[in-house]
């Protein structure tokens, strides 16, 4: 990878960034586009402010489903993998209806979730953690299952429990596929809470961001539409921050994957 | 482990084994070998001739389909070095050497005294920390080496273990595994497909021909001279070289 100085790493980036609000608001007001149409940044910035009861309230509801869904998922996608690695008949009896809960649609379930379970929250956690789960149960899977079959050999060799071999080989050599995993279920989190917002929100049961969204959209309020969008960007830039600094601090020195190389 | 530490002990006796995979590959047919306590074996022969594998049956890492092997399963007596280094990439090298130790619950300071001793044996006392991908090739395989001797094991199996590493490294850690072998006195089985290397580690040289895996000549390497860089330079060495590549050109004919 090629090194590039802190300065131009963030300076670039966020140059781009302000040159393009300030080319948005000026263009927004040379043309005089209506802001139910396409509110200028200063006009969002003030639906932020205004609304920040509002808003600071619904982002609270997201950022809790979404960190509560993470959570389960981090450590139900784990457990199930280990669990799956331990037996293969279990393995193959499960995996298939794990597939299948993946590959069906989270916004075609949630209604069903959200007639089942009367708590809306509990629901929309439901929906998160259906969508955020499955990518750490198969990386895991996946990672249990690669280590290095010499390495294997040598604990049958020096007569290692399969206890041993689970928590000195197999966890090891899994935690750069699960750390993969947990980057991606990290983002479908927050997608998963957003989506089954959505859904709660059309049926009239309000909460979270998206639901804020929903409402301000019916309402024409344009400008806290894209304040609350701004929230639910900066909660997902904020959590691939997170979990990649918690993926790096981990792998350190031993993966690749992690490794500065020198020129 | 076993209580008997002494390092000189039953022959290890190979009778009649066969191996043949479940594909259907005939790797090793109705081979018999005894290997003296003590001495130091080379398994020579082209890829193919089932070398590794009768090396893995005697680790009793797979089982032969016919025949028995005696001697060498008592669990703690094997030390096993493969081709690869085979280090566990997220421990440090320390760690790496500890773990037959761990494995058999021996006690962490203890372990961790065994491991440095065995760290020093291979030359790398200030590595204690590094991790195998700070080593070079060479200084991984001395830990895998080191491993494989913190059990102080009877009978040391290396397969292929310096093949991937230059020349240089090579004739180093031949150096050093003769001195090893030397102060230890292990049974060392060694397999490899490099004549000169056979020739210059062993006292015996077993030489195999393939499809189906079997012995096809058993060499003594006899000679007056220490080992080391003289024997390497050596008329002796150059005329058992000459034997053993004779031997060896026989068995890929056959």
């Amino acid at each position: 990878m090629n090194k590039t100085s802190p300065l131009r790493r963030f300076g670039l980036p966020i140059g781009l960034g302000i040159l393009t609000l300030i080319v948005w608001e000026g263009c927004v007001q040379a043309l005089n586009v209506s802001p139910f149409l396409l509110p200028g940044p200063v006009a969002i910035y003030h639906a932020l402010v205004d609304d920040w009861g509002l808003l600071s309230e619904a982002l609270l509801v997201t950022l809790q489903i979404t960190g509560l869904a993470f959570v389960c998922a981090v450590l139900g996608g784990g457990l199930i993998a280990v669990l799956f690695s331990l037996s293969r008949s279990v393995e193959t009896t499960l995996f298939p209806y794990a597939v299948i809960m993946q590959v069906t649609p989270v916004v075609a379930i949630a209604p069903l979730l959200i007639i089942w379970i009367d708590n809306v929250r509990l629901a929309l956690l439901a929906c998160a953690w259906l969508v955020a789960f499955f990518p750490i149960l198969s990386n895991t899977t996946v990672g249990l299952n690669s280590s290095d079959h010499n390495l294997r050999d040598m604990f049958r060799l020096y007569g290692a429990t399969t206890r041993q071999t689970l928590f000195r080989l197999r966890m090891p050599s899994a935690m750069p596929y699960f750390l993969t995993g947990v980057r991606i279920s990290g983002g479908l989190s927050l997608t998963g809470a957003v989506v089954a917002e959505f859904v709660a929100g059309t049926s009239g049961q309000g909460s979270g961001l998206a639901y804020r969204i929903l409402e301000a959209s019916y309402q024409l309020q344009t400008p806290r539409m894209f304040a609350a969008l701004l929230l639910i960007s900066l909660t997902g830039v904020l959590i691939f921050l997170a979990t990649s600094f918690i993926s790096q601090r981990i792998l350190g020195r031993w993966h690749e994957s992690a490794m500065e190389r020198e020129k | 482990m076993s209580e008997t530490t002494t390092a000189v002990e039953a022959t290890v006796r190979l009778r009649g084994i066969s191996k043949t995979f479940s594909n259907g590959t005939t790797a090793v047919s109705k081979l018999n070998l005894d290997l003296e306590p003590g001495s130091f074996v080379s398994l020579l022969g082209p890829s193919g001739c089932g070398k590794s594998t009768v090396l893995r049956m005697i680790a009793g890492l797979i089982d032969p389909s016919e025949g028995e092997v005696t001697g060498s399963r008592e669990a703690g007596r094997i030390g096993f070095v493969f081709q690869e280094p085979t280090l566990m990439p997220w421990g440090s090298a320390l760690a790496n050497i500890r773990l037959p130790l761990d494995l058999a619950g021996v006690k962490p300071a203890e372990a961790n005294a065994r491991a440095r001793d065995a760290l020093a044996q291979v030359g790398l006392e200030g590595f204690a920390d590094a991790y195998p991908r700070e080593l070079s090739g060479g200084m991984r395989m001395r830990v895998s080496l080191a491993r494989a001797l913190t059990t102080e094991p009877d009978i040391l199996l290396l397969d292929e273990p310096f093949a991937a590493l230059d020349e240089i490294t090579r004739f180093k850690l031949n150096n050093d595994l003769l001195a090893l072998w030397q102060a230890k006195r292990f049974t060392a089985v060694f397999v490899t497909h490099s004549v000169f290397e056979s020739v210059y580690l062993s006292q015996r040289v077993v030489v195999m021909a393939a499809r189906p895996g079997r012995v096809s000549d058993d060499l003594a390497i006899e000679t007056d001279l220490a080992r080391g860089e003289e024997f390497r330079t050596s008329a002796d060495y150059a005329q058992l070289c000459r034997r053993a590549s004779e031997a060896l050109e026989r068995a890929m004919a056959s």
